[in-house]
C-alpha cells in the first residue's frame, strides 16, 4: 500500500475523531454550575491530533527504516547468499535490485539482481503491510485514548495550546536548523579545501589562477589560490565605490523626505524609491553591463586613463550603490524621524536655521541608526552577485584602478561551481571556503549592525 | 475685557512705556488668532508681557497656552498647517513683518520645553549649542566663560562643574530641565518662554526651578505657562487665564487669585472646573 494512502487514511480517521470528539463535547452540561472548561473544538482537536500526531511521527520514521529492513530481509534470504562481499558491485546488484523492484530499470545487467527480486519484493510487501497496520493501529489507540480522557472539566484547551506552541517552535526551528545545516556543510569542504591548500595562502596570497589541470602533464597544473585579489575586489566594489554612491544620496533623500519635503511628495517619493530595492538585482546588471559600463570605459579612453576596460570596477560599483540606496535611505529615514521632535524644537528654538538643525542636532542623534543601515548595506553590497558578474569581470587584478576590471568574492564562487567540475577538486572546493569568508563577515556586519541599531532605539525607547 | 489697560501701549507701539502696573513693556500682543488649518485654536488675544514681572498663563488642558506662547517667538512657524493672525511686538517690532528674521528673533526670545530636552551631546556643548550658531564667543575661553555663566545663572554649576564632558542626557530630569535653561539663557535673551517647564519634574526639583525663576526675574522678561495654581501663585505677578482660546482675564496674579472678576476664573481657580 502506497505511504500517502495511508496518510490519507491516518488524516481520515483524525478527522472523524475531530468530529466525534466534538458531537461528544458539545452534550457537556455544567457541572455544579461550573462550564465545562474547554469549548467543544478544543475537545475535537486534542482528540484528532492524539489519533494524527503519533502515527504521523511514526510513518516518518518507519518511511526512513523500512527500505533498509527490507534490503536486510533480502539479502539474509536464501536468495541473498553468495554475494558478493561489500564493495562497488555489491552497492550495483542491490541497488539494481531496488530499480528492479520499483519499475525504474527494466532488465538489467546482474543475474543475481533477477535472482533476489522476488526475495526483495515480498519482503517489501511484509514491510509495507506492517507499517500501515501498525500507522492504523496507533491512529486507531491514540484518538481512543485521548477519546476516553474527555471529560467536560478535562483542559483540553490548555494541551491543544501547548501542542500548537510546539508546532510553531518546530516551524521557526526549522529555518535555524537549515542555516546550520548549511553552515556544516560548507565547514566540512572548507576543511576538505584546506587540507589541499594551505590557509595562510589562501587568506594571504595575492595570486589568484584556480585552473587546475585535468591531466598531470597540461601546463599550470597547480593553480594558485590568493584570495587577496578577491577580497580587495569585492571590498573596493561593495563597500568603498558603492558606498561613495549610496551614503551622501540615501542620507540626503532622507533628510529631504523627513525634514523638507511636503506631506503630498512624501508619499509620492518615498514608495517609488522603496520599490527601487524590489527591482530584480539581474535588471541591475544589465543596466550596469550595457549602459553603465560602455560609458565608463569611453570615459577613461576619453580622458587618457589607462587599464580602462570594458568591465570596470566603477561600473559595478556605480550600479550596486544605485541599488542600495533604498537601504541606506530607508534606514537612515527611520532613524532621523525617531529623533524626538522636541530635539528640532530645541534647536530651532534656539535660533538654528533648518539645516543648522539637520548638521548639529539631527543627523548626530541619528547617527547610530544611519551607521546601522550602511553596515546593513554593505553586508548586501558585498553578497550581491548579479551586477558584478555582468559587469564587474573575471580577471583576479589587485589594482586600485576603478576604470580596470576587478572581480569578486561572489563572481569567482559562480565562476568556480559553473561548468564540468570534479567534485572534489581544488578548485570546486576553492568556492565553499569563499562562501565561508563571505558568510563570516556578512554575519558580523549583520550583527554588528543589529546591535548598533538597537542601542539606539534604546536611547530613545 | 480689559481694553482700557491696554489702549496706552497701543498707541505709542514703538517705545518701551510703562505698562498700566508700572512695568517696562516688553512685548505686546494685539488680535491675535491662531489657526491650525480651519480649525482656530486662539480668537482675540491682546496682551503685554513687562520686563519685570514673570508672567504666567494659565487655564484648562487644549484651551491654546501653549500655541499663544509659541507664537511669541514664532516656533508656530514649524507646524505647516499654523497660521498667526494679529500683530505681535519685541520692544515695539513687529516679530511677524516680512523683515523680521527669525533666527535673531529666536535668539532674543528663548524658550524652554515641558519635557526637558537636551541634546544628545555633552553637557558643555549643550549650553555651547546657541553661543557657536549665533557667533557669540570666537575664542575657546570666551566660550568657557559664557557656559560658566549661563550653568551659574541656571544654578547648576556646582553640580556639574566636573563633569561638562558628560552626556547632558545623563543628567537627571530636573538637572536637564536647568540645563534647558542654561542653554537658552547662553544666547542671553531678553524674554524667556516656558512651557510647563515643571511638569516632568518631581517637587524638589520643581522647588529649584522656581526659585532659580525668582532669581532670573527682571534681568530676562519671564513668561511660563503653568497648571498649577500654587506655581502661578508662587512664581508670578502677572497672570492670564485662557478658556476655548480667549483671554479671558489678565491681571495681577494676587488680584487674579483672590478676587477674579469673571466667574470662569473663579471656577477654574477653585478647581470647578471638570
Ligand atoms: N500642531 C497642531 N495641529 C493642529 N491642532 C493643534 C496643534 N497643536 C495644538 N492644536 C490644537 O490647538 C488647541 C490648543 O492647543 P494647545 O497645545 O495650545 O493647548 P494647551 O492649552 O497648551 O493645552 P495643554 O495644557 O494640554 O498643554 C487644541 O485644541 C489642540 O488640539
Ligand atoms: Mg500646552
Amino acid at each position: 500500500m502506497s505511504i500517502l494512502a495511508i496518510l490519507f487514511l491516518v488524516l481520515g480517521l483524525g478527522f472523524v475523531a475531530w468530529f466525534a470528539a466534538r458531537a461528544k463535547a458539545a452534550g457537556f452540561q455544567p457541572e455544579n454550575g461550573i462550564r465545562p472548561h474547554s469549548r467543544p473544538g478544543h475537545h475535537g482537536w486534542y482528540v484528532a491530533l492524539w489519533a494524527i500526531v503519533p502515527a504521523l511521527i511514526f510513518l516518518a520514521v518507519w518511511a526512513n527504516i523500512a527500505p533498509g529492513l527490507t534490503m536486510a530481509a533480502a539479502i539474509e534470504s536464501p536468495a541473498g547468499a553468495g554475494l558478493p562481499s561489500p564493495g562497488m558491485e555489491r552497492s550495483a546488484i542491490l541497488s539494481e535490485v531496488r530499480g528492479l523492484a520499483d519499475g525504474r530499470i527494466q532488465g538489467g545487467f546482474y543475474p543475481k539482481a533477477q535472482e533476489m527480486l522476488p526475495a526483495y519484493k515480498a519482503a517489501r510487501m511484509r514491510y509495507g503491510i506492517a507499517g500501515a497496520s501498525l500507522a492504523l493501529i496507533l491512529a486507531l489507540a491514540g484518538g481512543t485514548y485521548a477519546f476516553t480522557r474527555l471529560r467536560p472539566d478535562f483542559r483540553a484547551r490548555t494541551r491543544v495550546e501547548r501542542v500548537v506552541m510546539i508546532g510553531l517552535l518546530v516551524a521557526s526551528l526549522i529555518a535555524i536548523l537549515t542555516t546550520l545545516g548549511i553552515v556544516a556543510s560548507l565547514l566540512v569542504e572548507t576543511m576538505r579545501f584546506f587540507s589541499k591548500v594551505s590557509p595562510v595562502e589562501f587568506l594571504f596570497g595575492t595570486s589568484w589562477s584556480p585552473q587546475t589541470a585535468m591531466r598531470a602533464d597540461q601546463v599550470g597544473s597547480s593553480g594558485a589560490f590568493g584570495a587577496i585579489p578577491l577580497f580587495w575586489g569585492t571590498i573596493f566594489i561593495g563597500a568603498i565605490i558603492a558606498m561613495v554612491v549610496a551614503i551622501p544620496l540615501g542620507l540626503m533623500s532622507a533628510i529631504y523626505l523627513t525634514q523638507y519635503a511636503a506631506p503630498a511628495v512624501r508619499k509620492w517619493l518615498k514608495p517609488i524609491l522603496e520599490v527601487l530595492a524590489g527591482v530584480p538585482t539581474v535588471v541591475y546588471g544589465y543596466f550596469a553591463a550595457l549602459t553603465v559600463a560602455p560609458a565608463v570605459r569611453s570615459f577613461a579612453v576619453m580622458a587618457g586613463i589607462p587599464g580602462a576596460s570594458s568591465e570596470s570596477a566603477l561600473a559595478a560599483g556605480l550600479v550596486m550603490g544605485i541599488m542600495i540606496i533604498p537601504f541606506v535611505s530607508s534606514m537612515a529615514d527611520d532613524s532621523i524621524a525617531a529623533v524626538p521632535q522636541a530635539m528640532r524644537d530645541g534647536s530651532l528654538a534656539m535660533g538654528a536655521t533648518t539645516s543648522e538643525t539637520i548638521r548639529k542636532v539631527l543627523v548626530p542623534a541619528a547617527l547610530p541608526g544611519v551607521v546601522g543601515g550602511v553596515l546593513l548595506a554593505v553586508s548586501r553590497a558585498i553578497g550581491e552577485t548579479m551586477i558584478v558578474v555582468m559587469a564587474a569581470g573575471l580577471a583576479a587584478n589587485l589594482t586600485a584602478n576603478p576604470f580596470a576590471s576587478v572581480t569578486t568574492v561572489t563572481t569567482q564562487i559562480v565562476q568556480l561551481l559553473t561548468g564540468d567540475q570534479e567534485f572534489d577538486s581544488p578548485k570546486t572546493l576553492a568556492a565553499f571556503a569563499l562562501g565561508l569568508v563571505l558568510f563570516i563577515v556578512t554575519l558580523l556586519l549583520n550583527i554588528v549592525a543589529l546591535r548598533v541599531v538597537k542601542k539606539y532605539r534604546e536611547a530613545y525607547e | 475685557m480689559n481694553d482700557q489697560t491696554m489702549s496706552a501701549p497701543l498707541l505709542h507701539p514703538s517705545a518701551p512705556s510703562p505698562a498700566s502696573d508700572g512695568g517696562t513693556l516688553k512685548m505686546t500682543a494685539r488680535n491675535v488668532n491662531v489657526f491650525y488649518g480651519a480649525k482656530q485654536a486662539i480668537r482675540d488675544v491682546s496682551i503685554d508681557v513687562t520686563q519685570e514681572n514673570v508672567t504666567a498663563f494659565i487655564g484648562p488642558s487644549g484651551c491654546g497656552k501653549s500655541t499663544f506662547l509659541r507664537t511669541l517667538n514664532r516656533m508656530n512657524d514649524t507646524v505647516s498647517s499654523a497660521r498667526v493672525e494679529g500683530r505681535i511686538t519685541l520692544d515695539g517690532e513687529d516679530i511677524y513683518a516680512p523683515d523680521m528674521d527669525v533666527v535673531q528673533l529666536r535668539a532674543r526670545v528663548g524658550m524652554v520645553f515641558q519635557k526637558p530636552n537636551p541634546f544628545p551631546k555633552s553637557i558643555y556643548e549643550n549650553v555651547a549649542y546657541g553661543p557657536r550658531i549665533h557667533g557669540l564667543a570666537s575664542a575657546r575661553a570666551d566660550m568657557d566663560q559664557i557656559v560658566e555663566k549661563s550653568l551659574r545663572r541656571a544654578g547648576l554649576w556646582d553640580e556639574v562643574k566636573d563633569r561638562l564632558n558628560d552626556s547632558g542626557t545623563a543628567l537627571s530630569g530636573g538637572q536637564q530641565q536647568r540645563l534647558c535653561i542654561a542653554r537658552a539663557i547662553a544666547v542671553d535673551p531678553e524674554v524667556i518662554l516656558m512651557d510647563e517647564p515643571c511638569s516632568a519634574l518631581d517637587p524638589i526639583a520643581t522647588a529649584k526651578i522656581e526659585e532659580l525663576i525668582h532669581e532670573l526675574r527682571g534681568r530676562y522678561a519671564i513668561v511660563i505657562v503653568t497648571h498649577n495654581m500654587q506655581q502661578a501663585a508662587r512664581v508670578s505677578q502677572r497672570t492670564a487665564f485662557f478658556h476655548l482660546g480667549t483671554l479671558v482675564e489678565y491681571g495681577d496674579t494676587s488680584e487674579i487669585f483672590t478676587n477674579p472678576r469673571e466667574t470662569r476664573t473663579k471656577d477654574y481657580i477653585t478647581g470647578r472646573y471638570g
